[in-house]
């Protein structure tokens, strides 16, 4: 039965949104609950049937839905409840919440705090503006994927994929296993997208070529895609005329990027960072408007499913505490601003009493890639408060460092501290 | 010979002929409406700007001219009675800089001429004052308060359904071929779904009409060059130009706007490019540069990182002159009961303003007919209205609420961008014109219209078609034969 009044509501099952109920709970909010618009809990994890996931802190390499059971299976034991096949359509500031379903029809519920967990959704051609007809057989890998390992249906036979992120380097593999051609990965960039372990695994074990630098300049065929023309770009990604080639194909996949779903979020007033596309947030992944807490890939697009795991703990902490009335406005809070080769930094802002209780970490990606030692410095001004080695950094490989407690004195005195990466 | 015979034939079911359907169906006549697409409305009349044209732009004393005027009269009892969104924002030619300013003076002179209501000239600082986005050198606009914007292919849609339901037959997939004759007489249809007979036959077919009426004997030197106009849609959360605005035209085309749908969504386009091949729909770099182009210097602030989609339509230009004596202008309309073949009804060229014109032509057409003898009785019994089916989006949360409690599937989003429920999908799939392919269900529910492009939906759309038309998935289409979204189950391996 539901109930109209809740100390916490989520919304979306994913890793995020299952570890901040649980979380929770475990903080000491009494009635948490979770909404999800699919027909089962554990988000986009449902469907990556492949193993790679829990690596960093299960210390166990598991399938998707095996990841999601552990934490399903937690959240029921502690008494999280759950309305399924629900989709929100509107949150007020005020947190008061407008919900739809099928079974229960039409809800309108209030909670003390909410969590904002509702992941991401894929760049689609008309995002990057490939020219050519509409024909059916472009799929984002995503959609691609859901028809392959939920539905049990091959979209097509022979495939292009545009974009080395990793949802499309996972699929070159799974429909080389399904049978199908996969006849090329073109990825833009003068680097990989994705990360190194799939590009390995997923293309060079299967002899799937990647070409860089390179795009699709048009899409061939009328009902149904016939062909795709590749091309070379140049620095300034604009194609190099001469380099077009046709490569025959039925389908194109798109792996060209995630953006964070903030629809809602925008609806509720909460404040959007234009780089990351997500809410800007505190340490304890508070939104410009209080009450209102966001964790997962609808704050910034993660790489690793551990750390959105660890982002939903720790947003479902804050929001219990706010429920609670335990938490604590911050009084001083310092500004991370991106330096020298930084793209964005996560959180936005930190409370400087946070030191006091804990190492405080940082995630955040970079521009270019460096194939070389590296140190991630994070400065106030001149000033070095802290930094960490690196191998080297990719764009498509989160970064992280931690701002230690005992930098709380070094920190008190900042108002903003710059992070930046550079060249050992 | 034939396997029926019908009183008319309509051959292509773009806005003209369903509007000519629509407007026939009044009268006890057997009309039988083909197209050689799997939906209606597939042609220039899915892809366009959607504006319903005041009527300052076309050459005084052209049909163009005519039709576009009286056809602007008629939209809002046409809205009213079929039940699509229509409104009358009014629109604007909006001049930059001092030089522009004086063609203004001569889009009003056209506009007075051809008889357009509401029109008013305004300062540089009051188009600022009412769209804060424009370029700040706007130095005038003229303002047109009868513009307006519509919803193309709802309004295709309505009219072929409410024909429909007064009783015209409607075959998809049927593709003209030929004449049959008997003397100078019309006297069938051959198509590749058989042959009809017919007393009349009446050529809607747009693009192909040049085709259509060569076969009739009719204007062999008239020829149709589709002409290629290029669109960007923008994500409705990110920038929003509540206003329609044309720069100054240019001799051929009346330029590059910046415009609204009705959906909420900005659009930029269109371009004119030339082209041979009239089923090339698509979109080039170079199209698109230069749409940017022009579209920026109206608003510099669009951004491209919110467009959603692009897209290209093809409009129907035609040669014919302007039988007007006195005016000289070489791409007019044919409406007209042609001399030379007997029961043919010949609509040609329909370019931009063909939208907008549609309702009128249709009217002309009725006209024609009876000046040629035909009776045209009207049918006691004929519906003018279509029945609007419910838009969950659209509703009060109280109305949303009944509408669920009465058929839970309207409580299953099933495109989260544009809140479009699964039993929206259902009641289109069961409508008197059935949507049978996907294209067919984004048409009618704008459905896969949004950021997500259709991500998100399109495996659920699979799904739903497949179960209320009894089919496998692997026979669901895009857009009719050919267009499958599957090939195979998988095999399920481990991947
Ligand atoms: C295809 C793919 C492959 C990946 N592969 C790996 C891998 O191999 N290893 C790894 O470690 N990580 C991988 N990741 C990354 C990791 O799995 C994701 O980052 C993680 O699932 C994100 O979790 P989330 O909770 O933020 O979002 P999601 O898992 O996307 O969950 C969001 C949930 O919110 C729901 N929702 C959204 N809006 C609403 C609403 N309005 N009302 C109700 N519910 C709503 C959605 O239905 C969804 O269930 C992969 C990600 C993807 C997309
Ligand atoms: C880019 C662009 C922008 C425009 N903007 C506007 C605007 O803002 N306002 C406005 O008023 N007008 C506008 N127009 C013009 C308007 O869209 C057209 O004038 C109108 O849609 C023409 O309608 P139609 O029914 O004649 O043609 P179509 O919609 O093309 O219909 C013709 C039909 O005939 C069918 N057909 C063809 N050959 C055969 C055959 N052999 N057998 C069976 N069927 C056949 C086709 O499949 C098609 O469905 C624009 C056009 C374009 C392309």
């Amino acid at each position: 039965m539901l109930k109209q009044k809740y100390d916490v509501i989520v919304i979306g099952s994913g890793p995020a949104g299952l570890a901040a109920a649980i979380e929770a709970k475990k903080t000491g909010a009494e009635d948490v609950l979770i909404i999800e618009r699919a027909k089962e809990l554990g988000g986009i994890l449902q469907q990556c049937i492949h193993n790679g996931f829990g690596v960093e802190i299960l210390k166990q390499d598991l399938p998707g839905p095996a990841y999601a059971q552990r934490f399903i299976d937690e959240a029921e034991q502690l008494g999280v409840e759950v309305l399924l096949d629900a989709m929100v359509l509107d949150i007020s500031p005020a947190r008061h919440i407008y919900a739809i379903s099928k079974w229960s029809g039409f809800a309108e519920l209030d909670a003390r705090a909410i969590v904002l967990s509702m992941g991401c959704r894929e760049r689609t051609r008309a995002q990057i503006r490939i020219p050519g007809t509409r024909p059916a057989g472009v799929y984002t890998a995503g959609t691609a994927q859901r028809f392959v390992n939920i539905e049990g249906f091959m979209p097509g036979k022979r495939f292009v994929i545009l974009g080395s992120g990793d949802i499309g380097m996972i699929m070159a593999r799974r429909l080389t296993f399904e049978g199908a051609k996969v006849e090329r990965v073109l990825e833009i960039m003068p680097f990989l997208t994705g990360l190194i372990r799939n590009y390995v695994q997923c293309l060079l074990d299967f002899n799937i070529p990647l070409q860089l630098r390179h795009t699709v300049s048009r899409i061939i065929g009328n009902s149904r895609v016939e062909a795709v023309e590749a091309v070379q770009v140049d620095d300034k990604w604009q194609p190099i005329p001469g380099t077009e080639e046709i490569i025959p194909c039925d389908t194109l996949l798109l792996s060209v990027g995630l953006i964070p779903e903030n629809e809602l979020s925008r609806k509720a007033g909460v404040a959007l960072d234009p780089v990351t596309g997500g809410p800007y947030v505190d340490e304890g992944m508070q939104t410009s408007v209080p009450g209102i807490f966001a964790a997962g890939n609808v704050v910034h697009v993660y790489d690793l499913v551990d750390w959105v795991t660890e982002a939903g703990f720790r947003a479902g902490r804050s929001a219990a505490k706010f429920a609670l009335a335990e938490r604590k406005r911050a009084a001083r809070q310092v500004k991370l601003q991106p330096g020298d080769n930084i793209r964005y930094i996560v959180p936005h802002v930190m409370d400087k009493e946070s030191l006091a209780e804990a190492d405080q970490r940082l995630q955040m990606r970079v521009i270019q890639p460096i194939e070389d030692k590296v140190w991630v410095e994070v400065l106030d001004g001149d000033n070095l408060v802290t930094r960490k080695s690196q191998r080297y950094v990719r764009p498509g490989e989160m970064v992280t460092v931690d701002i230690p407690q005992k930098a709380y004195d070094a920190v008190q005195k900042a108002d903003t501290l710059t992070v930046r990466v550079v060249r050992r | 010979m034939a396997n029926k015979k019908y009183d008319v034939i309509i051959i292509g079911a773009g806005v003209v002929g369903c509007m000519v359907a629509r407007f026939l169906s009044r009268y006890k006549l057997d009309i039988l409406l083909i197209d050689k697409e799997a939906d209606v409305g597939m042609g220039a009349s899915s892809a366009n700007t959607a504006i319903v044209h005041a009527g300052y732009d076309p050459v005084p004393g052209s049909l163009k001219a005519i039709m576009n005027v009286a056809g602007n009269r008629m939209w809002d009892t046409l809205a009213g009675e079929l039940n699509f969104p229509f409104e009358r924002r009014g629109d604007y030619v909006v001049a930059i800089g001092d030089e522009e300013l004086p063609l203004l003076n001569n889009l009003w002179e056209r506009g007075v001429k051809n008889g357009v209501p509401g029109m008013m000239m305004l300062s540089g600082d009051e188009v600022r004052r009412r769209e804060p986005n424009i370029n700040p050198k706007v130095s005038g606009a003229l303002w047109a308060s009868t513009g307006g914007i519509c919803d193309p292919f709802a309004v295709v849609i309505a009219a072929a359904e409410n024909a429909v339901q007064n009783g015209v037959t409607l075959m998809l997939e049927t593709a003209f071929e030929d004449f049959v004759m008997e003397g100078n007489r019309i006297v069938g249809v051959k198509t590749n779904r058989g042959t009809f007979g017919c007393r009349w036959a009446i050529n809607s077919a747009g693009l192909y009409s040049d085709v259509v009426m060569h076969k009739a004997g009719q204007y062999p030197e008239f020829k149709i060059t589709p002409r290629k106009g290029e669109y960007y849609v923008f994500d409705r959360a990110e920038i929003t130009i509540n206003n329609v605005l044309f720069p100054v035209p240019t001799p051929v085309t009346k330029g590059i706007l910046v415009t609204t749908t009705i959906h909420g969504n900005t659009i930029i386009g269109p371009n004119a490019q030339d082209i041979q091949d009239k089923e090339d729909r698509s979109v080039t770099r170079e199209g698109l540069a230069e749409v940017w182009r022009d579209a920026t210097k109206l608003v510099p602030k669009l951004d491209l990182r919110h467009v959603i989609a692009v897209f290209a339509g093809l409009r129907p230009g035609g040669n014919a002159p302007c039988k007007t004596p006195g005016v000289n202008y070489g791409h007019d309309y044919i409406i007209e009961i042609p001399e030379g073949v007997q029961g043919f009804v010949n609509l040609g060229g329909i370019e931009s303003p063909g939208l907008t014109s549609a309702p009128a032509i249709a009217q002309r057409v009725i006209e024609m007919l009876k000046d040629a003898g035909e009776k045209l009785e009207e049918k006691r019994d004929w519906d003018p209205i279509r029945p609007a089916r419910p838009r969950f989006r659209d509703l009060s949360p109280e109305e949303q609420k009944i509408l669920i409690r009465n058929d839970p599937r309207y409580g299953r989003i099933v495109c989260r961008c544009e809140t479009v429920t699964e039993g929206e999908i259902v009641a289109e799939i069961h409508a008197p014109i059935p949507a049978r392919t996907y294209d067919a269900i984004k048409r009618r529910t704008w459905l896969g219209t949004g950021r997500c492009q259709g991500g998100f939906d399109t495996p659920r759309v699979v799904e739903i078609l497949a179960r209320e038309l009894g089919i496998s998935p692997l026979e669901v289409t895009k857009k009719g034969p050919g267009s499958q979204f599957l090939v195979r189950p998988t095999k399920d391996v481990e991947g």
